[in-house]
């Protein structure tokens, strides 16, 4: 633990810093934090560079930056998914935010499932909605702490009590200033994490003899290894894995609460829209980053086992521990470490608010107040926070991982009643429900059948499913999710169609169509009334 | 409900042919075949990696026009 002195202390220093920050926030731009308007979502008035720092620092997290660096070094090109993954993601959320934003903005809707539950008017689909939500977002919020552990880890910090303590100050400062306090630490995390990555795209190829050899002692150890699947091209087989991964994960990516949450707390359609355009500065540090695996070959990085299992996680911060003085190795460590923060803060957030809004205000006490909503969303953030830390401390971390892959494939089914909702009416409720109770259950079974015996698994063992499972003479493998989605709308639409042939009730739709394009000065309407049937 | 009644608000739209520029930077990245090889390279970067890269390029640039052109239409 003493050689790693100084980048302990330089850790600490940092961390110290933005903690008191995260309290410092409550009194940014004050208000009376007593509702879910200003609590959850910071009185939806930040400007474009705010949202710029909270969306980026949302979406990037500590868990992406430490993750996907390893699946390179691990596999190769499919690792790299993550770039046009992150590129095609905007251009194809540009319009559905924006919609969502301004009936969002009318109506005051906090939450995914507000908008589905005033669209449909169906307490049960929104209720659906809500669950979907908080079961994709647990594990990435106990994934957060998988980046903080491989941090500590390397630092030669050992034992459950760092991660206790860092976690406890997390859910300390994010009950006391909610939205706010991620927002303002995005600040520094993303300078941080722009400076590390920087220095590090300069300084570690010139130590390493440049990209071409990088890239060549990438290509020389996948080609000494069995496995067929890796190297630093694709090949046959993965290329539509590479395509429907790509486009799977950009389509489920807005459907998360927690992206949600900071779209939702942009002050007008402007912000959101110059952030479609201005948060791809993240994708070219995240493509960047993704290379780090491959200086890690380079370096001849071998990741650290702990009870016989190699923990490919930690080839990043090894890997900064190797080529930087020990001062500035201690800067990138702060940078995973309060890059795990930001994003662990907006997702308990995100969950507390849909636990609130969905199902306290909905089934548990119908006429809260403003301020009692608050409370409930304080209190469900520290709740869901003690969950995320016994999910690690309790469980194997590889079961986060593999709840956080489930989770991609069962937020991906809300996209017909969430952004196709936004755009048409023409499902019916029924329709939706048996669609998600479809796409659920294929992916469920997807997933079940899904070998790794890389990682010991016989079931869910990854997202990669083989096409021949289903009976076709090929090599070649697809998401899971996507397939799954391709079974919830079939499903969807042939339902909404036998509900309106039976003339079976549809609900109430609670929105009206200048709703999609009213802005920051229009009117807005009282919350949705709770009416309709369940 | 408190909201006037629609037809008393301007009519407003986010339809625009411009908005067909946005499946640019969708379509084009999901093509694999486009770059899955080595050569040509750019400063060591085998084409698979430097050509995903620059294609952040095509999404700025396609997000930026339809954003730009849907002010000017909506006279802002």
């Amino acid at each position: 633990m003493s050689d790693h002195i100084t980048e302990i202390v330089v850790f600490t220093f940092l961390f110290v810093l933005v903690s008191g920050m995260g309290f410092v926030a409550s009194r940014w731009r004050r208000a009376d934090l007593a509702s879910l308007d200003e609590w959850g979502l910071g009185g939806r008035k930040f400007g474009s560079w705010i949202t710029w720092f909270l969306i980026g620092g949302d979406l990037y997290t500590a868990y992406t930056f430490v993750a996907v660096p390893a699946l390179l070094f691990g596999a190769g090109a499919m690792g790299f998914f993550a770039l046009p993954y992150t590129i095609v993601v905007y251009p194809l959320v540009f319009l559905v935010l924006i919609r969502l934003w301004s009936v969002a903005h009318v109506h005051g809707m906090v939450t995914p499932a507000d908008f589905v539950r005033a669209r449909f008017g169906s307490p049960t689909l929104a209720l659906l909605i809500a669950i979907t939500g908080l079961v994709a977002t647990m594990p990435y919020i106990a994934l957060q702490l998988i980046g903080i552990e491989a941090v500590l880890k390397t630092m030669g910090v050992t034992g459950d009590l760092p991660l206790i303590i860092a976690f406890a100050i997390l859910a300390a400062y994010t009950y006391q200033s909610g939205l706010r306090a991620p927002a303002l630490i995005a600040f520094v995390k993303d300078s941080l994490i722009y400076v590390v990555i920087l220095v590090a795209i300069i300084y570690i190829p010139a130590r390493l003899g440049g990209w071409e050899a990088i890239f060549g002692a990438a290509e020389k150890k996948f080609a000494e290894t069995p496995a067929p699947g890796d190297g630093i091209l694709l090949n046959a087989n993965n290329q539509l894995q590479y395509i429907t991964l790509a486009l799977g994960s950009a389509l489920a990516l807005f459907l998360y609460p927690h992206s949600v949450t900071g779209v939702l707390a942009a002050r007008d359609r402007d912000v959101v829209k110059r952030n479609m355009s201005a948060l791809p500065a993240y994708s070219l540090l995240l493509g960047l980053i993704a290379l780090l695996g491959y200086m890690a070959i380079a370096a001849g990085i071998k990741p650290i086992t702990t009870d016989g299992k190699a923990d490919a996680n930690t080839v990043v911060p090894l890997l900064f521990d190797q080529m930087f003085p020990d001062w500035f190795a201690g800067v990138t460590y702060a940078a995973i470490g309060i890059g795990a923060l930001v994003p662990a803060a907006i997702m308990s957030i995100a969950a507390a608010n849909l636990f609130t809004r969905n199902i306290y205000r909905e089934y548990l006490k119908r006429d809260a107040t403003p301020a009692q909503e608050a409370r409930v969303s304080k209190i469900t953030s520290l709740v869901v926070k003690v969950g995320a830390v016994l999910v690690i401390l309790l469980i194997d971390p590889q079961f986060s991982i593999d709840l956080q892959l489930i989770g991609g494939v069962v937020i991906l089914q809300t996209l017909p009643a969430v952004a196709l909702g936004l755009y048409t009416r023409w499902f019916h409720r029924y329709g939706l429900i048996a669609g998600w109770a479809a796409g659920m259950t294929a992916g469920m079974v997807m997933l079940y059948n899904i070998s790794n015996p890389a990682i010991n698994h016989a079931h869910f063992g990854g997202s990669a499913f083989p096409l021949a499972k289903l009976g076709l003479d090929t090599g070649m493998t697809i998401y899971a999710g996507f397939l799954a989605l391709l079974v919830n709308l079939v499903v969807a639409a042939l339902v909404t169609l036998a509900a309106r042939a039976a003339k079976a009730a549809d609900g109430v739709d609670g929105t009206r169509p200048a709703d999609y394009f009213a802005d920051e000065n229009d009117p807005r309407t009282k919350p949705v009334e709770l009416s309709g049937t369940h | 409900m408190t909201t006037p009644p629609s037809d008393q608000r301007p009519a407003r739209s986010d339809r625009s042919p411009w908005n067909w520029l946005l499946l640019v930077p969708i379509v084009i990245p999901l093509t694999t075949v486009l770059y899955n090889a080595q050569e040509p390279r750019l400063f060591g970067f085998p084409l698979f990696y430097w050509l995903q890269l620059a294609f952040i390029v095509l999404g700025v640039t396609a997000t930026t026009v339809v954003y730009q052109v849907g002010r000017k239409r909506s006279g802002r």
